[in-house]
């Protein structure tokens, strides 16, 4: 059998598809972040929390409403939108005119109280959210199986991103949206609602949080903890891709899900680091990030 | 303004810090040394608050009021207190209760950094530590403290023995770890990884995951590789879940066996039988073996709305043994009451003739579970079927083998 650097070529391509899997949660997640900065000039923290909340709405409509899988990717997201309406409404829109680091503040303390809320209400050990039967076996690539959820979810996510891309770079609605963040007051005075489409455009952002959720649910576990774990990284995603920047965000999930998936081949014991070491080369060399442009 | 501002913030996390730290459950009358009181250190709200946390402390409530309440005609006392899975925490709040509260013994201690942290010092004070929680084998070993320090439920020796050796005689001879980048991990894979090696199978391998992971499925992708009729997992809580979840997703566990070495009902319940089925794992204790420990896990159900895990009955059942052998010791004092708690045989809902070794072990029997399928459970938290009992003998390290040098002068 070929080998490169001493592991069969066969199980490079399995991890560099694994790889592949957990570089869409980072794009999806991502992006949602992008969005929010490059929108709100909000650095989101709450993000994590979102994505867990979203993941749990979906196992408290499958356990208390016998929900499906289905309904919940349309559901659950949309619930995870409505609180994140309620917190911009409420809070973050008095903090837009301040420094970044109140929106920061802010957003963090949100999160410590969601995961509170939650870790209270149902253990930290996690509830179990079973695979839609239609997704149960794998596909046979010929080097590795490739469980039919995952393919999915790579389907999902990528078509998502593209979605979100198209509207904000290429349609009326996403110029008016680019349009109320350079200048909010001129857009204003044409008649278009800005506050309405900042609320909306958060909502927006955390929905995707909530979607990555559910989309999460079957694979990991249903945990308060969730969010907080992948989060970090996400955010280490959006730096090395540039904050606000759409395109950064997606490109920039995929590419560190398969650096990372490579590491775990060569030096596990990195595996955990290694984002973090690119994001402080990217920093030192282009410190708006590798998409980024500098203001 | 901005400093103001995180001044603040720095002022309230401080605060917020110590409140959880010192927050006491009820603690009337007067401290004095005439009082009997005891303090529960846990993790109350972090990665291992279901596995001790709140449960804990309940369970040792549950003992005093079970004993009576009451010591020399003095109610006793309880603290309790999150120590944070932070060693340093744990380290300060321990202090504290010895030198100003007066606390007489600290009970369950899990994490095993905690725990060895916790013993040190409990050594340096001349105060009686008892581990539940925490596994690791230096903590009768290395870090031993024949005279003050108790490891009461399981150690990974044990833990290695029981699932090791059975599965091997089962025909599971080549065996690949999936471990925890830290010393619980490692001490995991080496114990076990020796008994596989008596009793006659081969360790194919290993590979090292950084601590909460969320995805294994390339580790396992390795695993899978490695043609090995096993897989371990040295690892705990949720990286264990999420191994688990993996492999049944990746298809793993048809050609070989996924073989748990850290695993509870709290995690079993939080996979779902319908991905754990089949799965060997051991514990100390069960809920439901005997109409002794049914009644037990009722009356803790009733308070805490689940069902306790082997933790939760060890430390109810090592803080009844301490006060019993207070009672019998006439005195609080650390040697007296170490000496009865020695002598005494433990017969109780969680162990019967269990005994505490010269080096702090606790030695009782130990059970083989495999967990049912889905139709075999007729009920929630009806998991386990029992495959076979190791006598505490067989299952803990033979004193002989002791690396404990406080034993050996």
């Amino acid at each position: 059998m070929t080998e490169i650097f001493g592991v069969p070529i066969q199980s490079l391509m399995g991890q560099l598809m694994i790889g592949l899997v957990n570089g869409s949660f980072y794009a999806m997640l991502s992006l949602g972040l992008a969005v929010i900065f490059g929108m709100l000039n909000v650095v989101n923290f709450a993000h994590g929390a979102f994505y867990m909340m979203g993941a749990f709405f979906s196992w408290l409509l499958l356990k208390h409403f016998e929900v499906n899988y289905w309904w919940s990717l349309l559901l659950a997201p949309l619930g995870v939108a409505t609180v994140g309406v309620v917190v911009e409404k409420t809070m973050l829109r008095w903090l837009y005119q301040l420094d970044h680091l109140y929106g920061l503040l802010l957003t963090f303390g949100l999160a410590l109280i969601i995961e509170g809320f939650f870790r209270d209400q149902y253990g930290v050990s996690g509830q179990p959210y079973d695979l839609p039967d239609i997704f149960k076996g794998a596909f046979d690539l010929g080097f590795m199986m490739l469980p039919k959820y995952r393919a999915w979810v790579i389907v999902a996510c990528l078509s998502v991103c593209l979605a979100t891309w198209f509207v904000i770079e290429r349609t009326r609605l996403g110029s008016y949206l680019r349009a109320g963040t350079e200048n909010p007051k001129l857009v204003q005075a044409f008649g278009i609602n800005v506050p309405l489409m900042v609320t909306l455009t958060y909502a927006f952002g955390v929905g995707l949080a909530g979607l990555a959720g559910v989309l999460a649910a079957p694979v990991y576990q249903v945990n308060p903890l969730m969010g907080s774990n992948i989060i970090i990284v996400v955010f280490a995603v959006v730096v090395i891709g540039g904050m606000g920047s759409i395109l950064g965000a997606v490109v920039t999930g995929l590419a560190l899900g398969l650096i990372e998936g490579l590491t775990k081949v060569f030096y596990p014991e990195a595996s955990a680091t290694v984002v973090f070491i690119i994001m402080a080369i990217v920093l030192l060399i282009r410190p708006a990030g590798l998409f980024g442009r500098e203001k | 303004m901005k400093q103001k501002l995180l001044a603040g913030l720095v002022a309230a996390t401080l605060g917020l810090g110590a409140g959880a730290a010192l927050s006491q459950a009820p603690a009337p009358g007067k401290a004095s040394d005439d009082v009997v009181k005891i303090g529960v250190l846990t993790d109350m709200s972090g990665v291992y608050a279901d596995y001790g946390g709140p449960g804990a402390v309940t369970a040792a409530k549950m003992a005093i009021e079970d004993f009576g309440g009451k010591m020399f005609g003095k109610t006793i006392e309880i603290v309790s207190a999150d120590h944070q899975n932070k060693a340093d925490v744990a380290k300060n709040v321990t202090q504290q209760w010895f030198d100003r509260d007066k606390v007489d013994a600290t009970f369950e201690n899990l994490n095993s950094a905690v725990a060895i942290a916790v013993q040190g010092l409990g050594k340096e004070k001349n105060k009686i530590t008892v581990v539940t929680g925490a596994a690791s084998s230096k903590l009768t070993n290395e870090e031993c403290s024949p005279n003050s320090g108790i490891h009461y439920l399981m150690d990974t020796i044990a833990l290695g023995n029981v699932v090791g050796k059975a599965i091997v005689k089962d025909g599971g001879d080549t065996w690949f770890f999936l471990t925890a980048d830290y010393a619980f991990g490692h001490s995991l894979e080496k114990d076990t990884g020796d008994v596989v090696k008596a009793a006659g199978g081969k360790v194919l391998g290993a590979v090292r995951h950084p601590l909460s992971t969320s995805d294994f499925s390339s580790f396992l992708l390795q695993a899978q590789s490695s043609k090995a009729k096993i897989v371990g997992l040295a690892n705990a809580g949720l990286d264990t879940v999420n191994s688990i979840k993996a492999a049944s997703e990746f298809g793993i566990t048809k050609n070989q066996n996924l073989a748990a070495l850290l695993m509870l009902i709290t995690d079993v319940h939080s996979v779902g039988l319908n991905t754990a089925q089949g799965l060997y794992l051991t514990e100390g204790w069960y809920w439901d073996m005997n109409p002794e420990t049914r009644a037990w896990a009722k009356r803790y159900e009733e308070r805490m709305k689940k069902k306790p895990n082997s933790n939760h009955a060890a430390v109810y059942s090592s803080v009844m043994h301490y006060l019993n052998a207070v009672k019998a010791a006439g005195t609080d004092d650390t040697a007296a009451v170490l000496k009865k708690m020695k002598e005494t045989p433990i017969n109780d809902m969680f162990a019967k003739g269990g005994k505490i070794r010269e080096d702090g072990r606790m030695v009782h029997d130990m059970y083989l579970f495999q967990v049912k399928t889905p139709a075999e459970s007729k009920a929630p938290w009806d998991y386990y079927k029992l495959k076979g009992t190791v006598k505490g003998d067989d299952a803990f390290q033979s004193l002989a083998m002791s690396r404990c040098a406080a034993l050996k002068k």
